[in-house]
């Protein structure tokens, strides 16, 4: 076949017939990919949940509390666990802009007494192999069962007892703010929580 | 029986001769940046394969079809579509290997491997041979970055496709984790597959 004239009409033509082509299927692409897009973000949160709040029975993520905070661009997320209508904990996230390559967003929980029960980290762009190990069972280790409200939230380096990643001051320095975030935002509407 | 041959070698040019990474030194964006790991490496270089291919069909089809002169927009935009499509089912489907390879997505767009197939090769070829082709210089770029993911990940945490074989507190060299570290490893991994590809250097 020949090919054709770089004439106006036929620039124009192909390339809006191109557009046109790649937009269409786009749109349909998106729509497909929507709902998978949706369950697969729910299902990471669920996820979070379960590993840092003890055994509940009620379903947290449908009874979000959001509050504005002046510390966080997002609003910080509480949720609540009941096991037979006992309060057991509440799970609150937790951000930071400080990490090495900025945001760091955790989860924490927390138990009645205000204790950590465990942390899993949401989201983090730090540098592989260093500050990525805040991910790890053995930096983990150290936040449970601790009380902020007597642990001091720093790492040594900075005076404060959280024993750093090696290497990674700085992510453990976000890390450890956030946690804090999370603590502040929790003592501060615990009473709307256990309700 | 002629045709055949030059399909092989056509395959076969890809991976060996014509390496993107090792011999031709293309798409070096996503490659040294994300291959802290075998499976980012290997992550990638999927992608990249499969943007090529489709945009290496669509391309040989409508080749005759698109005026000399807006050639380029018209691949760039076809190319373009097709990294959004990736990038939706990459967030759908394998939301863990979407934030681990990030920005990255976006940007096989700028690949100059896939431009550059679809500008020297698809749009003077059939069909057929666009198709090997395409297949040739994907698995080619697979390789190259699972290479050197895993050379990475190995020298840097110890590990290959995050099993780990050293203990947990040992010193790795984390140079070749952070991005110095791809130059470097790429620059040996380069010299290697040179010597043993190319017997007379």
């Amino acid at each position: 076949m020949k090919k054709k004239e770089s004439t106006l009409v036929n620039m124009v033509l192909v390339l809006l017939v191109i557009t046109l082509a790649s937009g269409l299927s786009l749109g349909y692409v998106n729509d497909l990919t929507l709902e998978p897009k949706a369950k697969a973000q729910l299902a990471k949160k669920v996820n979070a949940l379960k590993t840092v709040l003890p055994e509940f029975d009620n379903e947290p993520v449908s009874e979000v509390l959001r509050i504005k905070s002046d510390q966080a661009k997002d609003s910080i997320e509480l949720y609540s666990a009941f096991q037979d209508n006992t309060f057991v904990g509440a799970a609150v996230t937790g951000v930071s802009e400080k990490g090495y390559n900025g945001l760091v967003k955790l989860m924490v929980g927390f138990g009645p007494d205000g204790k950590v029960n465990n942390i899993a980290v949401l989201e983090q762009k730090e540098t592989p192999g260093l500050g990525t190990k805040m991910k790890s069972e053995k930096f983990l280790k150290q936040f449970r069962d601790i009380d902020p409200a007597t642990f001091s939230l720093k790492p040594e380096k900075d005076g404060g007892e959280v024993d750093a990643l090696s290497g990674a001051t700085i992510s453990t320095r976000a890390f450890s703010e956030a946690v804090q975030q999370a603590y502040d935002a929790y003592i501060k509407h615990k009473e709307a929580l256990t309700q | 029986m002629a045709n055949t041959l030059n399909h092989k070698q056509n395959f076969l040019k890809g991976i060996i001769k014509e390496n993107p990474v090792f011999v031709m030194l293309l798409g070096m964006c996503p490659t040294l940046g994300v291959t802290s790991s075998a499976f980012n490496g290997l992550g990638m270089g999927v992608a990249t394969l499969f943007v090529l291919l489709m945009s290496n069909i669509v391309v040989s089809l409508i080749k005759s079809q698109v005026p000399d002169k807006v050639r380029i927009p018209a691949f760039i935009i076809i190319i373009a579509s097709f990294v959004t499509v990736v990038e939706m089912v990459l967030e759908a489907f394998i939301p863990f290997l979407y934030e681990q390879l990030g920005i990255f997505i976006p940007l096989i767009v700028v690949n100059c491997l896939i431009l550059g197939r679809a500008e020297a090769f698809a749009s003077k070829n059939t069909l057929p041979a666009s198709v090997i082709d395409a297949l040739g210089m994907g698995l080619g770029f697979v390789f190259a970055l699972t290479v050197l993911g895993a050379t990475r990940e190995i020298l840097g945490n110890g590990s290959i496709f995050d099993v780990r074989f050293v203990t947990e507190d040992a010193n790795t060299f984390i140079l070749f984790i952070l991005p110095p570290g791809a130059f470097i490893a790429l620059s040996y991994l380069a010299v290697v597959f040179n010597r043993l590809t190319h017997k007379t250097v």
